[in-house]
């Protein structure tokens, strides 16, 4: 992740510069866009600061306005108010084929009537650009498709035709990459090993990729900084791993990953921890991970961070153990088991443990008690939908 | 386009192997073909193969013969020569009155087409209705109201006189004006129909991707749309062309003696002179010029495997 990105991540996780300045910035910016389709709001007023050379993935389920903000970008859509700017210059209104922005669309779009070498050469040809032969030559080579350039489209497999819209929309060296699901008509095998590769050619190239996705675990392993998007806003925007370990909403935390949420009600606030009682068990949550300043709300914490343990036994942290579980189920999936733990209050509970020999595994109808590190869980507003996010779908 | 090595099978060790097998384990299979071939075949035979064969018979026969004397097969290639020399004007003028209508109706058709094809909405099955909508009319009664409307006294000419766009003693019909004008409407749901076909197949987003790949909407249209639609060019060409120029109903009523074309010509020499000789060799040089143009067309389009 580039350090510009860090900063602005610093900065606001909404994506709003930590300054307000509105100065020139090199990067791509969105202004309060809005796209509305008749009564249907698919984009409200985003804002977005996307830096130079990162690459940059808007995460969300699908109708979350996250295609319509990519094609916005192209200029594909005209927003309906709101602006964008790249490296310092309007293009809200620019027509698509004068923008230094490229795209590698979902399904491709590849010219069926030309072949693969002139597919790629299609950008370089409009702009004039002379000698276009040898640079097609060479982003041939960079996908890895040079003995190809002479077969149509159609005689090319998926990841062959995955590997040409990506070089067509390369070779053209835009601002601004963008990628609106490329990787999601592959099966999943092909997918991993091309999330490897384009992620390699961005690295290679350094152009800035923005990248559309409704799988959490492709946005994750690729991009530098993920802006989560729902119902049309940005929900939550940072690193991967900052979004995973301290989500701000119930619907981040249960869109990316597994979360456990508990009721509970603050008792008690310090400059540095809160004190909240679940259930009649006091437990404590780091202040920078509230995300609430009500009375109530929701204890989060990751499956794999809660320590499943025989009653009465020591735990590996200090404070704040749950009695009173029963193992409702247990799957073994060789790394880890994952325990389904019916708690007293009556809600089950997610526990992953590691299958590290250390401990025993436990059997159905055992009572066990839980704990977790507090500087693991997280608090998040009372009024948000306990379940929002958790339906997505598994890409 | 030259085929390289086919693409390998989706599923490896599926299908392509244990067809042959499957063949020869049930012989009757190719025998099912040629029992569905049949009809066609048998059709063709009785009302292609035979007809022409005639056609070609009497066009060799002694011009000198008559319904009263008979004819006599003599093998006269000579006919030939005389149809060319005596008719080539007709000829030449029914490739050029052809050839133009089917420009025009390639120039409206496809602007039409593109209309339904991509702005039609909700209104799309209702404009192809009506680009249909003709025939169910007759063709001659179509083409008698045409004589109408281009009337010297008629409302159109009238018009263009007052707007000074005709002299006072202009006239549209009885022009090769109007039997081009007959001929493309005529014929413009024939160019419109197939052209629809094509671009309606047209994947709108691969114009998006051009446009995203810098090509201006010019460039877009001669790039991409344009191209993807040559098959629809194509069979709506021949779709126009070809009755376009075998048609002479259109010449008989809106034209003049002037405008005779070789449609015309056979019809007279068929059913007025009983030039059973004559009226064959044209017919049969009409379908041979025709042929010829076709496959030399579609060859230079390069559209065979688009079609």
């Amino acid at each position: 992740m580039s350090r510009l990105a860090e900063q602005e991540v610093a900065g606001d996780a909404l994506g709003a510069p930590a300054s307000g300045e509105e100065g020139p910035y090199d990067g791509l910016r969105i202004r309060a866009l809005t796209k509305s389709f008749g009564s249907y709001t698919a984009v409200r007023s985003l804002d977005l600061d996307i830096p130079r050379g990162s690459f940059f993935a808007l995460l969300g389920p699908s109708g979350c306005g996250k295609t319509t903000t990519l094609r916005m970008v192209a200029g594909l859509e005209q927003p309906t108010s709101g602006t964008i700017t790249l490296a310092g210059e309007d293009i809200t209104r620019t027509k698509p084929y004068r923008r230094p922005v490229n795209t590698v669309f979902q399904s491709y779009a590849l010219f069926p009537h030309l072949d693969v070498a002139e597919n790629v050469a299609f950008g370089l040809k409009r702009r004039k650009v002379k000698d276009v032969a040898a640079q097609v030559e060479a982003m041939l080579a960079l996908v890895e498709l040079e003995t190809q350039a002479s077969k149509k489209p159609a005689q090319l497999s998926g990841g062959q035709q995955q590997r040409v819209a990506l070089a067509r929309a390369l070779i053209n060296r835009p601002e601004v990459l963008l990628l609106d699901e490329p990787l999601g008509a592959l099966d999943l095998k092909l997918r991993r090993s091309m999330q490897i590769e384009v992620k390699r050619i961005q690295t290679e190239v350094g152009l800035t990729f923005v990248h559309v996705t409704h799988d959490q675990e492709e946005a994750m392993t690729m991009a530098d900084t993920v802006a989560v998007m729902n119902g049309g806003v940005v929900e939550q925007m940072g690193a991967p791993s900052e979004l995973y370990e301290n989500p701000r909403s119930t619907f981040v935390a249960n869109f990316l990953g597994q979360s456990n949420l508990i009721e509970g009600t603050v008792r008690r606030r310090d400059a540095d921890l809160v004190t909240v009682d679940m259930h009649g068990v006091t437990v404590s949550v780091p202040a920078h991970r509230v995300h609430t300043d009500g009375d109530r709300g929701w204890v989060g914490i990751r499956p794999e961070k809660v320590l499943i343990g025989e009653v009465g036994a020591e735990l590996d942290a200090p404070g704040n153990t749950v009695p009173g579980g029963v193992i409702t189920d247990v799957s073994f999936v060789g790394v880890s088991t994952q325990y389904l733990v019916r708690m007293p209050w009556g809600q089950e509970l997610q526990v992953f443990a590691q299958n590290t020999g250390r401990q025993r595994m436990f059997a159905h109808g055992e009572q066990v008690e839980l704990s977790w590190r507090p500087e693991y869980a997280f608090l998040l507003d009372a009024s948000q939908d306990v379940a929002a996010g958790a339906d997505r779908v598994v890409g | 386009m030259s085929v390289e090595a086919p693409a390998p099978p989706r599923t490896p060790g599926g299908g392509r192997a244990d067809r042959p097998a499957r063949r020869s384990r049930r012989p009757r299979g190719s025998v099912t073909g040629y029992l569905l071939l049949a009809p066609a075949g048998i059709f063709l035979l009785a009302f292609f193969v035979v007809p022409f064969y005639s056609l070609v018979a009497t066009s060799l026969f002694d011009p000198s013969g008559s319904d009263f004397r008979g004819y006599e097969m003599t093998y006269a290639w000579g006919n030939y020569v005389d149809v060319v020399r005596d008719y080539w004007g007709p000829l030449l003028r029914a490739m050029a009155y052809g050839a133009a209508a089917t420009a025009a109706c390639l120039v409206l058709g496809y602007v039409l087409a593109y209309a339904i094809a991509f702005k039609a909405g909700r209104w799309k099955n209702l404009m192809l209705v009506l680009v249909i909508a003709p025939f169910f009319t007759s063709f001659l009664i179509r083409t008698l109201s045409w004589k109408l409307i281009l009337a010297d006294d008629g409302f159109v000419v009238n018009t263009l006189q007052v707007l000074q766009l005709l002299g006072d003693d202009g006239r549209l019909l009885a022009t090769p004006f109007a039997v081009i004008a007959g001929l493309t409407y005529n014929f413009l749901p024939f160019m419109v129909l197939p052209l629809y076909a094509s671009l309606d197949k047209l994947d709108p987003r691969l114009v998006e991707a051009s446009s995203d790949l810098y090509a201006n909407p010019v460039a877009g249209f001669f790039k991409v749309t344009w191209p993807l639609s040559l098959p629809g060019v194509v069979s709506g060409t021949l779709l126009t062309f070809i009755p376009a120029t075998g048609d002479y109903i259109n010449a008989e009523l809106l034209g003049s003696t002037n405008n005779r074309v070789i449609g015309n010509v056979i019809q007279s020499q068929f059913t007025d002179a009983n030039n059973y000789p004559v009226a064959a060799a044209l017919s049969v040089l009409l379908s041979v010029l025709i042929v010829v143009m076709v496959l030399v067309y579609v060859r230079r389009a390069g559209t065979e495997e688009l079609l």
